[in-house]
């Protein structure tokens, strides 16, 4: 299962290799991650999303990010209400005649095209999940050239 | 007042309380080594940095302060790493430091250069690349702090020759503020009316005691505790001398090695108080088998301990001397356990630890005669393998900071150097070291450091001309093939005197006493070449992936 972890760390190099390697030394895989400063420029938040098989081994990556010296806090987020959002960008084959067609697709998302020029179209979404993945099918029928996600971030209400 | 990096390191070293380091000088540590020149620190010169890294491990050890120990960068850093780690997986206070090539070489592929706090990374508590020479004080508290706080670690820290040279305003940092570590002491009152609930009710309770006890010095609250409610203790190898083994409540050392009483009461407890114990695969044998019957309490100062290995009922997150400290004014209605402590006494009747006494110079035996000579006042150091465990179950250990033994990284060549820490830490001890013949010739060329420096470490070397423990389980589990097992030695007597130490061979049984009174009344490091029966094994044993109570030897 997949959980999201947000993390308070300091905003040092080193910092980021430290939690990698705590992945990799016990065999954890990590989803994604985001990592940005905070308006504390000494502090950096990451949301990361971590596959975890059960519970232990949940507990065990938490508890294992808090040991780091250079980790302030750890939230999870798997019990907490909280909202996230996820940016994409894609690049998809899209005609002059076709364009109405993908921009009324697009209505039904936080979606937008940025760029249209011969046949290919670029596309910024913002939005959960399930609406990411949704919309990514949805693309499909298109022809998908390129696709680069973010990663999820969130938030606490 | 300004001061070049280098000064700044041996006064902060000064005023953190260091009195002596182990280390190897070499190119990127040169500024240090010259402010050591006339430095008010006592500086051992090990013959290889490994051994100055245990060297520092065995010192803290002994004494219960950070060891240090320091060396030159590249080769000079990673020859630290074994004992960096051996350091990391027992929890042992050590501040590492490292010289650097300068910080515009960093990453160029430099003479002598090795990315060094990349390497220690995952065998640190933590680690420094210092880039300005303005923030080596403030690291060095840092270190020292957290080194010797919360569960106890290794940290590194890597200084290049730049950061050592260039001249700065000294601030010595009064307050330590790390926002990302704050260690738990006490334990939470909710969990530990629950603890001690369950500790009232229990039948049969065992307390399962390992090397926190040693660190957090809760010798007396685990002895109080035990007696207060006559629960039987046993330790792991880490934890021998946190409870006396002369106590009429010791069950001695469980686990794969264990005795076959300690780990016929833990899996027939039906309570197990653990402190300062994390339940390793040589202690637990197979998991879905360990302790069928038994809740589980676990007292540990480090969170991620507890619930790792095994599912706990009452998890108690603090230092184990202040837990235990709150357990004992928390119990007030103790159990009563007189029919579990007879079971357990018939089964301390019916399974002794034994030893077949014919043939050659029995191992078991030598070790009781140290034992005796030295009245179990002696600090004993082992290597690993079978002298490791014939010394942790031969000698009875009744102190803490007695008996020093690389317990979780397993590392033949540590006793020797840690022999020599713990001296050098505790001058008015004797210091043994119960060595192999496999595993002395991994730092033997720390002889030279003994004689130099006049540590008058004793050797015990248990001579099977073997690896052996590992060939023990090719006799028990690859058909007595025994690949590559059996050593060709050299002459250890001739050995010893070469370096300027003394050497004693014994080959016969009634030489073993008078060897070792000999070897006390020596002024000078001695090694004592025991000629012990070559195919003697360590038992009981526990075949890997067994549950414990399913021992070979010492059941029939």
């Amino acid at each position: 299962m997949r959980h999201t972890l947000s993390l308070l760390v300091e905003n040092k190099p080193g910092v980021l290799a430290r939690i990698a390697g705590l992945f990799s030394a016990r065999g954890y895989n990590i989803a994604s991650l985001a990592v940005s400063e905070t308006l504390d420029p000494s502090i950096s938040y990451m949301t990361m999303v971590v596959e975890a098989e059960d519970e232990r081994v949940l507990e065990q990556i938490k508890k294992q990010l808090n040991r780091l010296i250079d980790v302030v806090t750890v939230t999870d987020f798997t019990k907490k209400e909280h909202i996230d959002r996820e940016l994409i960008l894609v690049k998809v084959f899209c005609s002059q005649k076709d364009i109405t067609k993908l921009e009324a697709l697009l209505k039904k998302y936080v979606a937008k095209i940025i760029y249209h020029k011969i046949d290919i179209a670029i596309i910024e979404a913002v939005d959960e999940q399930e609406k990411i993945k949704q919309l990514i099918e949805a693309l499909k029928p298109f022809g998908i050239k390129e696709l680069v996600r973010t990663g999820r971030i969130a938030v606490a209400y | 007042m300004n001061m070049t990096g280098a000064e700044i390191l041996i006064e902060c070293l000064k005023r953190e309380g260091v009195q002596v380091m182990f280390g190897y000088p070499g190119g990127a540590v040169l500024p240090i080594f010259d402010k050591l020149y006339d430095a008010d620190i006592r500086f051992i010169l090990t013959r290889h940095e490994q051994a100055a890294a245990h060297a520092a491990d065995g010192y803290a050890r002994a004494t219960g302060k950070v060891g240090v120990c320091i060396a030159t960068s590249g080769p000079g850093a990673t020859n630290l790493t074994t004992g960096i780690a051996n350091a990391y997986m027992d929890s042992i206070p050590i501040v590492a430091i490292t010289g650097q090539v300068k910080t515009f070489l960093i990453g160029n592929d430099a003479f002598q250069e090795a990315d060094v706090t990349g390497i220690t990374r995952p065998i640190t508590k933590h680690n420094y690349l210092v880039k300005r020479t303005e923030d080596l004080a403030r690291i060095i508290r840092e270190a020292f702090h957290i080194a010797s706080t919360g569960r106890p670690g290794p940290v590194l820290i890597d200084i290049p020759v730049d950061v050592q040279q260039k001249d700065v305003e000294f601030i010595w940092p009064e307050e330590i503020k790390i926002r990302g570590y704050n260690p738990t002491y006490f334990g939470h009152p909710g969990q530990i009316k629950k603890a001690a609930k369950f500790i009232s009710q229990a039948k049969k309770p065992i307390i399962y005691a390992g090397g926190g006890i040693i660190t957090s010095g809760a010798q007396r609250e685990l002895k109080e505790l035990a007696e207060k409610i006559q629960a039987p203790v046993v330790l792991t190898l880490m934890g021998l001398g946190g409870f006396p083994s002369s106590h009429p409540l010791s069950l001695g050392m469980l686990g794969m090695h264990g005795t076959v009483y300690a780990n016929l009461a833990i899996q027939n407890a039906d309570l197990i108080i653990t402190c300062g114990a994390r339940f390793d695969d040589r202690v637990t044998g197979r998991l879905d088998a360990f302790a069928p019957y038994a809740k589980i309490i676990h007292i540990d100062i480090d969170p991620a301990s507890i619930s790792k290995n095994v599912k706990v009922d009452v998890p108690i997150v603090g230092d184990a001397k202040n837990v235990l400290g709150q357990l004992l004014e928390e119990i007030n209605k103790v159990p009563d356990t007189s029919d579990w402590l007879k079971l357990i006494e018939g089964w301390k009747k019916k399974y002794p630890l034994m030893y077949e006494v014919k043939g050659k110079i029995k191992p078991q035996y030598v070790i009781e005669q140290i034992y005796q000579v030295t009245n179990g006042e002696a600090i004993i150091c082992t290597e690993v393998g079978q002298n490791q465990m014939w010394a942790a179950q031969w000698y009875k250990y009744n102190y803490p900071r007695s008996f020093i033994s690389s317990g979780g990284l397993g590392t033949m060549g540590f006793g020797f150097p840690a022999a020599m820490g713990a001296k050098v830490g505790q001058p008015e001890k004797i210091v043994f070291d119960i060595a192999g013949d496999g595993s002395i010739q991994m730092n033997i060329q720390e002889l030279a450091t003994c004689v130099c420096n006049k540590i008058n470490v004793k050797v015990a070397i248990l001579n099977n001309g073997y690896l052996g423990m590992v060939r023990q389980w090719q006799e028990l589990f690859y058909k007595k093939r025994y690949s590559h097992t059996c050593l060709y030695n050299p002459d250890f007597v001739k050995l010893a005197q070469a370096y300027g130490a003394e050497g004693i061979r014994v080959t016969k049984k009634e030489e073993v006493r008078p060897a070792i009174e000999k070897a006390l009344e020596i002024d000078n490091a001695v090694f004592i070449d025991f000629h012990i029966e070559p195919e003697e094994n360590v038992y009981p044993m526990v075949p890997a992936g067994e549950a414990i109570d399913r021992m070979i030897g010492g059941m029939a």
